[in-house]
């Protein structure tokens, strides 16, 4: 273990996730909560933070686990991580940020079924020491993150004309006022998030050739 | 020690159920007082939102303590029920019951322009159960104002009944026609005709949460009538 901590090596675990190697974009994980949770700013924010901190941890517990973990009851195993990460979480958002809880009420009990967390789990924790996997969660915690607050940031300007809450589009524009302007009702809608994360996907691919299959 | 022994699995398995339930459990002991008094709170705010008060969870404890001035429970015949605090009463349980044997609950509230009688209701949205604080003025017919609350409703179409739009619509509607009757509230679809003291509009992709919360009055009130028909005499 010669290896500094911030090493290229491991900075670029918590780099790639969020761009080249995004799960969301690029390995198309995570879809369903990415759907569910981005009418709205602050639920993102929310849900990509407590992601972000489930996943590290789970990540950071399996893989100091990872040489005691019977083979045959390792899926179970790291269920049963995620599950009491995710109640820990929730118990915790329930009695310190109430209101945000209320607004995330089922999703964040589905984080448990959110597949990036198992596919890292099973790809890199069981296979590595704890401070890579730490990384490993963070980089792709916030590549998940990253998505979901871009997309509820799309969502909630033009479904709500409001950013985190506080309305942007001013009153005065909207035809109810005799304005010209209408919310765009779809997009608070599921179909338009996958419509969104489809055309940040086409963005992200054009830019970058590497990630055109054959 | 062979990691894939069948003694080492169950072995294994055995003690970290037993380890995460002990933590879980003493967390969720830990969390719970802070998690009760939130939930608390937020049924003060709701029950203050009913009579068009708008708080903070900082201040709701302390308006709710100096404006709510009376809370009792009445049975469906209307008399009062003595020995059971209001606030604790859960509609969730009350409404196993029929009708006849539910405790409901009842606000009052000293407004400027009089008292204000404030009801608890509860009924079924499209994903799951909603529920709402109603307030009528002294004559015990026109709304004074109304707070609807849901747990999982479609953002943007059922949920709306908890936005300010929707709930201002109630205010001075009247739950009794012009012969006496109680008619409730209808929630109109586009196109629907109602009489329009005896209606609000309904939200369009939400008819079935609008249709639950039009039931949900439905049964509120008639669970109420006979109190609201003893003051209203």
């Amino acid at each position: 273990m010669s290896e500094s901590l911030f090493s290229r090596k491991n900075t670029r675990l918590l780099s790639d996730p969020v761009g080249s190697s995004n799960p969301i974009t690029v390995q198309v994980l995570g879809i369903c909560s990415a759907l569910a949770v981005t009418a709205q700013l602050k639920p993102s924010v929310v849900m990509a933070l407590s992601v972000v901190a489930v996943l590290a941890f789970s990540n950071v517990i399996i893989s100091l686990l990872r040489n005691t973990i019977p083979n045959r009851i390792r899926i179970i195993v790291q269920l049963v991580v995620i599950a009491s990460l995710v109640i820990l979480v929730d118990q915790v958002l329930k009695a310190f940020v109430y209101d945000v809880s209320k607004q995330l009420s089922v999703f964040v009990g589905l984080i448990i079924t959110n597949c990036i967390i198992m596919g890292r789990l099973e790809a890199f924790a069981l296979g590595n020491r704890p401070w890579p996997s730490f990384l490993d969660g963070i980089g792709n915690g916030a590549g998940y993150g990253l998505i979901l607050i871009i997309v509820g940031f799309l969502r909630e300007l033009f479904g709500s004309g409001s950013i985190y809450g506080y309305q942007i589009i001013p009153n005065s524009w909207y035809i109810s006022n005799g304005g010209f302007y209408e919310n765009n009702g779809m997009m608070i809608l599921p179909p338009m998030a996958l419509i969104t994360i489809g055309i940040i996907i086409w963005v992200q691919r054009s830019r970058n050739k590497k990630l055109i299959e054959d | 020690m062979d990691r894939n022994s069948n003694n080492y699995t169950f072995l294994y398995a055995a003690v970290m159920v037993i380890l995460v339930a002990a933590i879980l459990a003493t967390v969720a002991m830990s969390l719970r007082p802070r998690q009760e008094r939130n939930t608390e709170i937020e049924k003060k705010q709701n029950i203050l939102a009913s009579v068009n008060i708008q708080t903070t969870p900082a201040n709701a404890e302390e308006i709710y303590a100096e404006r709510i001035q009376n809370q009792y429970v009445v049975n469906a015949q209307g008399e009062r029920v003595e020995g059971v605090d209001a606030f604790e009463i859960e509609l969730r349980n009350e409404r196993v019951k029929p009708i006849e044997e539910r405790l409901l609950p009842v606000f009052e509230f000293q407004g400027e322009d009089g008292l204000k009688y404030i009801f608890e209701m509860r009924g079924a949205g499209l994903w799951g159960p909603i529920w709402g604080f109603i307030s009528l003025n002294e004559d015990m017919s026109t709304i004074y104002g109304a707070n609807f609350d849901h747990q999982g409703e479609t953002p943007g179409l059922g949920a709306e009944i908890s936005t300010d739009w929707f709930q201002e619509d109630f205010k001075g509607k009247e739950i009794f026609n012009e012969s006496g009757e109680l008619v409730s509230i209808t929630v109109t679809k586009v196109g629907q005709e109602a009489p329009e003291d005896h209606s609000v509009d309904g939200i369009s992709g939400g008819t079935i949460t609008s249709k639950g919360l039009q039931d949900m009055l439905e049964e509120g009130f008639s669970a109420y009538r006979e109190f609201i028909t003893q003051k209203k005499s």
